[in-house]
């Protein structure tokens, strides 16, 4: 079969949503559009048994119950609301939250409000591969902490972080655990009763369901309390009011419900893919990195720096493949990741550095036009870059006094 | 990022990508930028005994935007003299490419570049070390 182009291989930040999604929201889109807070009518019964079918569907990916379910617009609100809401909740048992380096903007910028409004902070380091240990966080933890908020696996690097080992030490110590489960659920097997944990993000777009719709899962037995960051008619037993979006539930319910049905056989083989492409990039170029860890990582992500070849630069030149870069020139900060940097990457490599994100809809052929197409690339600017040119000769490009700007 | 169409047809296809003998005492070699800032230009003029400049090669490091820079100025430089070369403004290749303000700096490395390929010619021939006018600061980050 030919293949289509441009290749979409960017599944991290986003999936295109599964036809058998939409099929499952059409009717949520059109002829059943009623409020499911609505009791006095079967247009509002209709859909609050969609929305009740959907919990049950999220609640089963993560081995919870679908009453811990609250749906929000997305993950962000999700992090948002297990910090803010718990820290409000929890703020006279005290002050202490412990998170990571390299955990997403969502959770680190809800940690800095919260340092402003008094909260003490404690972001763990991380190895070079970006994992942290239980031992780790059982010193971090004090008789102030309330709180530890960590990912499943990274969203730039795909790291996977030991949750269950996180959940025993949070359990043991008597503080609230919060996992981002984003990017790792539906990819890797997560449980919320074998891990422990107390609070779980989560997010559709990222599991092929529609963008706009994310849930917060909130333990039950024993009792999680958090205080809602948006006020209202009361939805979702107070703890996020606003009419519920019933097509984006149904949809999120019906990819949940696919994700874990197809996990076994999906996980495999886009580990496969992705082990080809990076077996096949590393047998090409030399001076390759891979970034984030050798194998506790996500199935179908590979991040590696390409030395001596700018990341935008690289982008442009495969414009035919959908990928994404740590490199500075993509962001409007001008700063490297952030994440490569917290792993100990130096400068030059974060800029260097190009996301792969395997993912459901990737094929095989692809995966070979991809491969073949990103290393002729990488040679093309090679052959334009000074520092290649010079690492050739064998001069040290850190004994350099570059001129900084 | 989006980008205007010279910038990428430079991008696309690069002008006088290469390297000429830096030990040549006719030729002028400039290295601006930093690999941690992720741009590093090269660029090489060679100059006659007149002061023209007979050729120019540049390798660089970088966005596109850098890299279409750096192969827009050794178009212009080649064929002038030094003293012309010297007058090229940062401005004026931004204005060129049409580039966006984020990618400022990178026509400011590319006058860097061609003021310090020239210097470096100059000091070869022992002349006047004319204080070198670094380009004026128009770039928005650090």
């Amino acid at each position: 079969m030919p293949i289509k182009l441009p290749i979409y291989m960017d599944n991290n930040a986003t999936t295109p949503l599964d036809p058998r999604v939409l099929e499952a929201m059409m009717p949520y889109l059109t002829t059943e559009f009623g409020n499911a807070a609505s009791r006095s009518h079967p247009f509002g019964w209709k859909a609050e048994e969609a929305v009740d079918r959907a919990r049950e569907q999220i609640a089963a990916l993560i081995g919870g119950n679908e009453k811990e379910i609250v749906f929000t617009s997305g993950a962000t609100e999700s992090i948002n609301l297990a910090l803010k809401g718990a820290g409000e909740f929890y703020k006279e048992k005290g002050n202490h939250i412990i998170t990571v380096r390299t955990e997403h903007k969502a959770t680190l910028d809800t940690a800095k409000r919260l340092e402003r409004q008094g909260f003490d902070v404690t972001y763990l380091p991380t190895d070079k591969f970006g994992r942290i240990s239980a031992q780790q966080l059982r010193e971090a933890i004090t008789d102030k902490t309330i709180l530890v908020s960590v990912m499943l696996a990274n969203n730039e690097i795909g790291t996977l972080q030991p949750i269950a080992e996180l959940g025993e030490v949070t359990r043991e110590k008597g503080v609230l655990f919060h996992v981002d489960a984003v990017q790792g659920v539906g990819k890797v097997p997560f449980d919320v009763e074998k891990m422990k944990v107390d609070l779980a993000s989560l997010s559709a777009h990222k599991i092929y369901g529609p963008k706009g719709i994310g849930a917060l899962w909130v333990r039950r037995k024993p009792r999680v309390r958090i205080a809602p960051i948006i006020d209202g008619g009361g939805h979702e037993r107070g703890m996020r009011s606003g009419t519920l979006n019933v097509p984006g539930i149904v949809g999120f319910g019906q990819a949940a419900e696919l994700a874990q049905q197809l996990m076994p056989e999906e996980g495999k083989r886009t580990y496969q893919l992705r082990k080809k492409l990076q077996d096949y990039l590393f047998g090409h170029l030399d001076h390759l990195e891979l970034n984030g860890h050798p194998t506790e990582r996500l199935p179908g992500n590979l991040n590696a720096s390409f030395a001596y070849v700018e990341g935008e630069a690289l982008m442009m030149a495969i414009k035919n493949v959908a990928v994404s870069s740590g490199s500075a020139c993509t962001s409007a900060s001008l700063e490297p990741s952030y994440v490569l940097r917290a792993c100990g990457v130096s400068e030059d490599l974060a800029h260097t550095s190009i996301r792969f994100g395997i993912g459901r809809f990737n094929t095989d052929d692809e995966v070979d036009y991809v491969g073949k197409y990103v290393v002729e690339q990488v040679k093309r600017l090679r052959e334009m870059s000074p520092l290649y040119e010079m690492a050739n000769e064998g001069i040290d490009l850190s004994k350099i006094e570059w001129a900084a700007h | 990022m989006a980008y205007g169409d010279k910038v990428l047809d430079h991008y696309e296809n690069p002008r006088n990508v290469g390297t000429l003998d830096k030990n040549d005492p006719n030729v002028g070699t400039g290295l601006v930028g930093a690999p941690a800032c992720g741009d590093v230009m090269r660029l090489q003029v060679k100059i006659s005994d007149d002061g023209k400049i007979e050729d120019a090669k540049f390798k660089t490091f970088g966005c596109g935007s850098a890299i279409a820079s750096s192969s827009l100025v050794t178009e212009w430089v080649k064929g002038k003299s030094v003293d012309e070369a010297m007058t090229i403004k940062n401005t004026q290749i931004a204005k060129e490419l049409a580039l966006p303000p984020v990618k400022i700096h990178c026509s400011v490395l590319a006058e860097d570049a061609i003021k310090a390929a020239i210097a470096d010619w100059k000091k070869k021939k022992g002349l006047s070390a004319q204080p070198q006018t670094p380009a004026e600061e128009k770039r928005i980050d650090g």
